[in-house]
């Protein structure tokens, strides 16, 4: 018997469940082993063991965007931001390593680049960001000559701009573009601002970061950033607003603004983004060619019946940042609705949830942003609790201490 | 009349387990968020964490912690923050659930 008659077979008895409890045959197919995908594997199959899971994964491991601008200043290492995928496998979850390329909502069938199809009860989709690179012009030619990186998913190219900012000589200037809001961990840009300007201040101390933001101000815990790179980066950081890249040169090195060109030695150029290929494939994506509205009670698609999408990938709901917390979170919200709907009752409506993220602005300094989401059924979307949630008082060995356990934690209840 | 009364009694069993198991659901489902920093179900999973582990902790006590830290009666770096978006209800329930986890 072929692979993919066997799971169009085992999908046809998992019709066979009635209402009450979870059908024992019932399979969830989850495309995506990031926060989101490997979250709601564990939960899945916590919550209800007889539930079958099945994750997708084109990579062989988890990297974690988390912790990798820490790579990026020598304060991490790759395989401290590395995993495998045994932890959910022993939860009993089968990681297929494989790229979903297209979905049939109607069959309810996923189709594999290489596996054939697999039946699915409900499909969680949660396939972080790709990038719109057509956005700045040259900058798929820059960068398949490695005159350009992003380093916006951790991996390869963390390594490469590690390297390359090794490799800088003292004096040289590096580059660091921001594209408009919204983009993958709002934070995250200005962690990367403070650890590539920590790194030169103490190997390259002659030269310089120029971050170039095409939003207005820092999007995020904006004034603790700034606090930090006053305090300890003048005359290494030069941050500037509306500073929107448009084009790149690779000859010249330069990076092409509306009213100016910049050059440098080091051009890591993070592009605009969207939901991952996937959810363009499967039709998932609702808003502005980019994004998928979901129903946050059960994180299923507004648009494909059956269907949830996770993390990045949403168009996400008022103030509720792209991060590993929100993508972790997700999957739970998920995890409980699907468990409810395979047993024939409708997702709790209760929904509510935290999200904290930290960054560093040295090398044992840290600082956070914390809210509280819950669902409100006039709006019909999560809304920020008002008056909970706020960011350090601030920046602080101890936030520091707590992001080097928020990150161990997060990853363990992820993937262990 | 005694079999109207022994179904009545049926009925509320069934409705107060119904309705047990929906509260139960209610606490995982809002703990479940706190996993992030204070780990799957309460355990911490890490060497060298700064927190205490939830699992098993006292019912009272977890309850307690959290209207403290709310009303900013124990000082925190972030609890401060984050209980103030929980209800009594909330709280009790969050404290209930990480109370019968297995430490």
């Amino acid at each position: 018997m072929k692979r993919r008659d066997f799971l169009k077979i085992a999908g046809a008895l998992s019709l066979a469940g009635c209402a009450g409890t979870v059908p024992s045959k019932a399979r969830v197919v989850i495309v995506g082993g990031g926060f989101g995908g490997a979250t709601a594997a564990k939960y899945i199959r916590k919550w209800a063991p007889a539930v079958d899971v099945v994750l997708v994964e084109r990579e062989s491991a988890f990297v974690s965007c988390p912790i990798s601008n820490l790579v990026l200043a020598g304060y991490s290492s790759m395989p401290e931001i590395s995993q495998d995928y045994d932890g959910l496998r022993r939860h009993g979850v089968q990681v297929v390593r494989d790229e979903a390329i297209a979905v049939d909502a109607a069959k309810k069938t996923v189709r594999l680049a290489r596996g054939g199809d697999i039946a699915y009860e409900r499909l969680i989709v949660s396939p972080g960001i790709d990038f719109s690179f057509a956005e700045i012009e040259g900058y798929e030619a820059a960068m398949q000559a490695g005159r350009v990186l992003h380093a916006w998913k951790a991996g390869e190219q963390t390594v490469a701009l590690r390297r390359q900012l090794e490799d800088l000589r003292d004096g040289g200037v590096v580059v660091l573009s921001i594209p408009l809001a919204p983009y993958r961990c709002p934070p995250g840009p200005y962690e990367r601002a403070s650890m590539i300007a920590a790194y030169l201040k103490q190997a390259k101390p002659r030269s310089k970061l120029l971050v170039l933001d095409a939003n207005p101000d820092v999007t995020s815990k904006g004034a603790l950033f700034k606090k930090a790179w006053a305090d300890l980066y003048k005359g290494t950081l030069e941050y500037r607003g509306n500073a929107k890249a448009v084009a790149i040169d690779a000859r010249s090195m330069t990076v092409k603004l509306e009213v100016e060109d910049v050059r440098g030695d080091v051009l890591n150029v993070v592009p605009p983004q969207r939901a991952g290929n996937i959810a363009q494939s499967a039709g998932l994506i609702t808003h502005n060619n980019r994004w998928c509205d979901v129903d946050w009670r059960s994180m299923e698609s507004r648009k494909v019946p059956g269907v949830h999408v996770l993390g990045d990938a949403t168009l996400s709901a008022p103030l509720m940042p792209k991060s590993a917390s929100m993508a972790n979170n997700h999957a739970k919200i998920a995890a409980a609705a699907i468990i409810e709907q395979l047993s024939g009752r409708a997702p709790q409506s209760d929904t509510q949830i935290l999200n904290t993220c930290y960054s560093f602005v040295s090398q044992k300094e840290a600082i956070r942003v914390s809210s509280v989401h819950r669902w409100d059924a006039k709006d019909g979307t999560l809304k920020p609790v008002a008056g909970a949630g706020g960011v350090s008082a601030a920046r602080s060995e101890a936030e520091g201490t707590f992001a080097w356990n928020w990150a161990r934690t997060i990853w363990a209840d992820t993937l262990a | 009349m005694q079999k109207t009364i022994s179904w009545t009694t049926a009925a509320f069993v069934l409705f107060t387990a119904t309705t047990a198991a929906a509260q139960d659901a209610a606490g995982r489902n809002l703990a479940a968020s706190c996993a992030i920093c204070h780990g799957t179900d309460g355990r911490i999973a890490t060497k060298d964490s700064p927190l205490i582990p939830l699992a098993g902790l006292p019912r009272d006590h977890i309850a307690t912690q959290m209207r403290a830290f709310r009303d900013g009666k124990r000082p925190a770096t972030a609890m401060h923050q984050i209980a103030k978006g929980y209800t009594d209800p909330q709280i009790d329930a969050i404290a209930a659930w990480f109370a019968a986890q297995k430490r």
